[in-house]
């Protein structure tokens, strides 16, 4: 189904992703500028649910990898009606970056993303492999396969967001990837 | 919760197009497609009409889990696995929450976390995953006490000439769809997630007729028997049969499974007249009926005579051999045919991938198996080529894993 589809269908899927969030009041429809309050306290109370976060965080994976350098991807939805900035991201198993894949010298490459990811209000981002993506830099333990990954956000306006990404064995995205710094398959 | 033939939920039109145009979009993974429309049951003795057969829905989470008392799917993919060395009771846990969130996402008709085929995950099927546990796979959690005593290697029987190929095994999982299709690309999901941890160890896949095609019939092998005749009603009697109801957690709601590849030799069985055949088995091939009966479930008579003095039903025919009638004792057979590639002189590569889920094995199976090994005029046909051996965990909630209870 091509993604055009998706656009085409704007209230279902609204539809769609207040049944996969029936628990969080971020659904969608006019309960949604109530989203984004219970974010603000700090980041360990953020962590306790990234329903109730700035952004809704669907389906966070990140690739296992032993060392060197790896990826975290999600789906995230701005369900509040102001746009969101993501200017940071934190782990406690390395320093990270928001990357993007751009075209250089006539090859797609991977780069830090200049004024970080923009989620317009009321729409999403995703974040994927050969797209944008969280860079996880230098590991300083492995990631394993099934491990449970915190992950935070950091936002222009000074908020943070953790979520807990499932650590998944993944050989796509090479493009992504500087051979020989250890973005080999997981094992 | 899957008690037999528990009703096939739909996927539904609108959710399957969001839910496929979300996934390729990269947008969402239509997580809530089912909760949000949750369609209205077919029921089981109603089957599946043909254009809703792709989205046709069985449940992942329950105390009990699926593909056991399950109406059998038209197709099935036995996947072992050998656990590498370094595979830890924490490991173990790690590997059964990602194959779990890929069997309940996949079996719903959602594309698994980093599906890069999200377009053949959106029509499950009837996709059902169960898993199994070798004894291997207790040995490496280190919890060998907490393995049910008859979930161990079958005693050797003088028909047997098994192969280590088909063999053994520390994890298995049955994945059963009534499309082919969906049962491949479940198989190649599950096996990526499984590499860190394990090797395959052997593949059988199986088959049976389509969807549709016959309902409510017995299986039917390829030796053109009805097969599965003596099974458990479904219901209480099958349930029976087949589930521990009691014991610790990780006991409770569980059962075992038994897998045998049996070879099945078409070129001696071809030399059979038809009357030979159905003295074999006890029973005609066309109705299934008992020699002395007229319909399939009729109660064999084994004490009457025929013309000639004899029992009518003989007594090395597979009918009284494999004869019970207590459900405690009862197994549930839920096999598959198989059919290879035959020689360059065409004989065939046929059998049937048994497959026999039970409460307990030494109770149920084994006194079965020893008065088939023993006496059984079938076994002139057939030889058991492997043999595998797992315990079925029980289910698990939203958001667990198999095997969570046992492990975690």
């Amino acid at each position: 189904m091509p993604s055009t589809t998706t656009r085409r269908l704007p209230r279902t899927a609204a539809l769609i992703g207040a049944a996969v969030l029936a628990a969080s009041v971020t659904a969608c429809g006019s309960s949604g500028t109530e989203s984004t309050a219970p974010a603000a306290s700090g980041s360990t109370s953020a962590a306790a649910s990234a329903a109730a976060g700035v952004l809704t965080v669907r389906d966070p994976w990140v690739k296992a990898a032993d060392k060197g350098m790896t990826a975290a991807f999600a789906t995230l939805a701005n369900d509040g009606d102001t746009d969101v900035t993501i200017t940071g991201v934190s782990t406690d198993v390395s320093r990270a970056e928001i990357h993007e894949m751009a075209m250089t010298d006539g090859k797609m490459a991977m780069r830090q993303k200049q004024g970080g990811v923009v989620v317009a209000a009321r729409s999403r981002a995703a974040l994927e492999p050969g797209g944008d993506h969280l860079m996880l830099m230098d590991l300083t333990r492995p990631v394993r396969a099934g491990d449970q990954l915190d992950i935070t956000l950091t936002f222009a306006d000074g908020r943070t967001q953790t979520f807990t990404a499932v650590a998944k064995p993944f050989t796509g995205a090479q493009e992504t990837y500087a051979p020989g710094h250890g973005a080999s398959p997981a094992s | 919760m899957t008690g037999t033939g528990a009703p096939a939920r739909r996927v539904s039109r609108r959710g399957l197009l969001t839910g496929g145009a979300m996934a390729a979009g990269g947008a969402l993974a239509g997580a809530g497609t089912l909760a949000a429309v949750r369609p209205q049951g077919v029921r089981p003795d109603n089957p599946v009409p043909v254009a809703q057969v792709g989205s046709a829905v069985e449940p992942f989470h329950g105390a009990r889990q699926s593909g056991v008392t399950t109406d059998p799917q038209a197709h099935a993919a036995f996947v072992a696995f050998t656990l590498r060395p370094g595979t830890d009771r924490a490991a173990l846990g790690r590997m059964l929450r990602l194959l779990s969130d890929d069997a309940a996402r996949l079996t719903q008709g959602r594309p698994a976390l980093a599906d890069t085929e999200p377009e053949l995950s959106v029509l499950p099927a009837r996709l059902t995953v169960t898993f199994g546990f070798g004894p291997g796979l207790y040995a490496a959690a280190g919890l060998d006490e907490r393995r049910p005593a008859s979930v161990a290697e079958l005693p050797a029987f003088g028909i047997d000439r098994l192969q280590p190929r088909w063999s053994g095994g520390d994890l298995l999982l049955q994945i059963c769809a009534d499309d082919p299709l969906t049962v491949a690309h479940t198989q190649r999901v599950l096996v990526k997630d499984s590499r860190p941890f394990a090797v395959v160890r052997w593949v059988q896949q199986g088959f049976r007729r389509a969807a549709g095609a016959e309902p409510g019939r017995t299986q039917r092998n390829l030796f053109g028997q009805l097969d599965g005749t003596a099974n458990p009603k479904p219901g209480a009697p099958a349930d029976t049969a087949v589930w521990v109801t009691d014991g610790p957690d990780w006991l409770r709601d569980s059962t075992t499974l038994v897998v045998r590849r049996i070879s099945m030799n078409l070129e001696t069985w071809d030399l059979l007249g038809r009357s030979d055949r159905e003295l074999a088995v006890g029973r005609r091939l066309d109705t299934g009926a008992p020699l002395t009966g007229r319909t399939e479930h009729d109660e064999p008579d084994f004490a009457a005579l025929g013309p000639d003095g004899l029992t009518v039903i003989p007594d090395f025919s597979h009918l009284t051999r494999a004869r019970v009638t207590d459900d405690r004792q009862k197994i549930l057979r839920r096999p598959y045919n198989y059919d290879g590639v035959p020689t360059p002189e065409g004989n065939a590569d046929s059998g049937l991938v048994f497959a026999s889920y039970q409460a307990d094995i030494a109770r149920q199976f084994l006194p079965v198996q020893r008065r088939l090994a023993e006496r059984d005029l079938l076994n002139e046909w057939t030889t058991p080529i492997g043999s595998a051996v797992f315990a079925v965990p029980p289910g698990c909630p939203e958001g667990g894993w198999i095997g969570r209870q046992l492990l975690g």
